[in-house]
């Protein structure tokens, strides 16, 4: 009898712990990519906007061919897209980075709700379950962490990859330089506004993938607004991470984790109405976010130095 | 090539040419994406910029829109001049619709014609502790008011949704998540029978009148404006960095909460979860396209209300979809902020080197 009960707990935790990935994998993917905005000096309040507009692309892109990964191209080509436009008008035209960011999410969510129009009653076909052979069958771990969709180990090694490339690589070298020190890098000859609007579009194909995520995995389905406020979250959670990779992730498995446990607690039928717990992750990302913001030097030493700074090159 | 570069002054032309410019821009899109749907494009730009103007159920109507972006608008460009982004509006328009909702429940039939005052300032009430969390926060913690305000609009909706759906639920509304409809008492006197339109509007346009004032006219606004324009200038001044803040975002939310307050007391008569409808975002764009000065704010909030009422009418009579306003609030304010660049930049011929 007992023996039941443990098997029966630990197989909802091993769910709970899939589950946590998979929602932290939405928000890792968008943050990954505004962190490399962020590290190349530019702010982008534009993630819910490009989040959105990728999920309805990533949708119909997958409801028309019946495959993930052209729903995915085309989230991350949206997301792109809809970067471009905001970098353009950033760095080049000097538009402030707030008011353009504001800009391009009341965009992206009008622009949505129109494309959108007929998705919400089409429904994706049906995909194959990924499993990684040998692995997914051991017990307990099988199902925590070895049954998910490609993208979320895909997230991992992102996060890892661009640890390194930030740290290491001469290339990835250049794009901190460029949001530290533009001044410096311009007079090294590097091509700051080049540089900036690069950042700036991968990050918002990483939004993209983030968004397409979303419609294409995470919840299945095409719904006005189903993002969610979770490209907010991805820009809180750049400052929590104090602008590191792996700890972008690790905050989003915590995001994850927070979201999860409300749905975990609602389906034991805890005695506390949904609407208290549905507000759990907004609340978490306020406390973590004072948590964080509460020593400035902390914060001002980890921060790229000329974060939302624009540049003129000189004339 | 083309280079940008600086304008000795600001171009005064432009400064107002500018939302203009960015009109144009929206409309001609507007034409193409018309032109695209299979629409005659005449008939589609009639519904924004004709029928919203053509009658006076319609000016009703736009007033009703009007309102609540005029007042929301006026308190964010207070926060803008200031750097302060407040950008979760329509979580303080919520907490004021809240507020004024929870004191217009406890109206009976005794209550007197004034009670509504009381319902209105519990809206402002609202809507300022809703902004005063962001500006504890951020004084005491420097959280980014940004995201902070933006994170409480979320919160905010779960409250109104738990209190519709549990204990403010109408016992014979056959179980929909609203709250019985409001007495008279409680509600927003009307200026015409068989008109929505009420004395919001005037509410809204002395707002514009106290917020010109304010911002031009007194000490305290001044420095608000230097301490956006200029923080260093503004220390060396001794204006308190944190006075402004907590004024700004008091003043801001207060604004959000009448405007909710307004809102549930006027039009609705009630609160549903269907209260909140994006105010609080599309006076941002309000805000930005009336210059962040009250009096345009008055000429974009009827623009913008133009688009809302003209959604309706091209998804009603030409089969387009609503979410068409979404899409041209958008595309307004990022043509406006494109146009903007050449207020203080030129373009100019330069020879490639």
């Amino acid at each position: 009898m007992t023996d039941l009960i443990l098997n029966l707990t630990s197989e909802s935790f091993a769910l709970l712990v899939a589950a946590t990935l998979n929602a932290g994998t939405v928000v890792a993917l968008a943050s990954l990519g505004l962190l490399l905005n962020e590290r190349a000096g530019v702010v982008n309040l534009g993630a819910e906007g490009m989040m959105l507009v990728a999920a309805i692309a990533g949708y119909a892109a997958g409801v028309h061919t019946g495959s993930d990964w052209a729903g995915f191209a085309a989230g991350a080509t949206a997301g792109a897209a809809m970067a471009a436009l905001f970098g353009v008008l950033v760095i080049f035209l000097n538009t402030n980075q707030y008011a353009t960011g504001l800009a391009l999410s009341l965009f992206g969510v009008g622009l949505s709700a129109f494309l959108g129009i007929g998705y919400a009653q089409q429904r994706l076909p049906e995909r194959p379950h990924f499993a990684i052979p040998g692995l997914a069958d051991l017990p307990f771990f099988g199902t925590a962490l070895f049954k998910h969709h490609p993208l979320v180990y895909v997230a991992i090694l992102l996060a890892i990859v661009m640890t390194w490339w930030l740290m290491r690589a001469r290339s990835g070298l250049a794009l901190r330089s460029v949001g530290e020190s533009p001044e410096s890098a311009h007079a090294l000859g590097y091509q700051v506004r080049g540089i900036r609007l690069l950042a700036v579009v991968g990050g918002g194909a990483l939004c993209g993938l983030g968004g397409a995520y979303i419609s294409l995995v995470y919840t299945p389905m095409w719904v006005e607004g189903m993002v969610a406020g979770k490209g907010w979250i991805a820009l809180a959670l750049t400052t929590f991470a104090t602008w590191r990779p792996v700890r972008v992730l690790l905050g989003a498995y915590l995001f994850g984790g927070v979201t999860m446990l409300q749905f975990h607690l609602q389906g034991q039928g805890v005695q506390v109405p949904s609407q208290w717990l549905t507000m759990l992750p907004y609340l978490a990302t306020i406390v973590v976010l004072v948590l964080i913001s509460r020593n400035p030097t902390w914060i001002r030493i980890n921060m790229p130095a000329s974060l939302g700074k624009p540049f003129h090159p000189g004339a | 090539m083309f280079r940008l570069e600086p304008r000795p002054a600001p171009s005064r032309v432009l400064t107002l040419a500018s939302p203009l410019i960015a009109l144009a821009v929206t409309v001609l899109v507007g034409i193409v994406l018309f032109t695209l749907l299979g629409k005659d494009p005449v008939a589609g730009l009639r519904m924004f910029f004709v029928e919203p103007l053509r009658n006076s159920y319609a000016w009703s109507e736009l007033t009703i829109k009007a309102t609540p972006l005029i007042l929301i608008a006026l308190g964010l460009a207070v926060c803008f001049r200031a750097n302060l982004w407040n950008i979760g509006a329509e979580g303080q328009f919520i907490m004021g619709a809240i507020f004024a909702g929870g004191v217009a429940l406890r109206a009976s039939p005794e209550s007197p014609a004034v009670y509504v005052v009381a319902v209105l300032l519990a809206g402002v009430v609202g809507g300022m502790f809703w902004a005063a969390i962001v500006a504890a926060l951020r004084d005491r913690f420097h959280a980014s008011e940004i995201l902070v305000s933006l994170m409480l609009v979320y919160v905010a909706e779960m409250v109104l949704s738990y209190l519709v759906y549990g204990p403010w639920k109408d016992p014979q509304g056959y179980n929909f998540p609203q709250t019985i409809t409001f007495l008279e008492a409680a509600r927003v006197p009307r200026l015409m029978q068989g008109l929505r339109a009420n004395v919001g509007i005037f509410v809204a346009l002395a707002a514009v009148a106290v917020f010109t004032v304010f911002l031009f006219r007194t000490y305290q606004g001044f420095q608000m404006q230097v301490g956006g324009v200029a923080p260093l200038a503004a220390r060396y001044a001794g204006f308190s960095s944190r006075r402004a803040l907590w004024t700004a975002l008091l003043l801001s939310g207060g604004m959000a909460g009448l405007a909710g307050a307004l809102d549930v007391a006027g039009p609705q008569g009630q609160l549903t979860p269907y209260v909140p409808v994006g105010y609080g975002f599309a006076a941002i764009i309000v805000a930005f396209v009336g210059r962040l000065h009250p009096v345009g704010i008055v000429f974009s909030a009827v623009l913008m209300s133009m688009f809302y009422i003209g959604g309706e009418l091209a998804q009603s009579r030409l089969g387009l979809p609503k979410a068409l306003t979404g899409v041209f609030q958008g595309l307004l304010l990022f043509a406006l902020l494109a146009c903007d660049t050449f207020i203080h930049q030129r373009l100019r011929w330069v020879a490639a080197k």
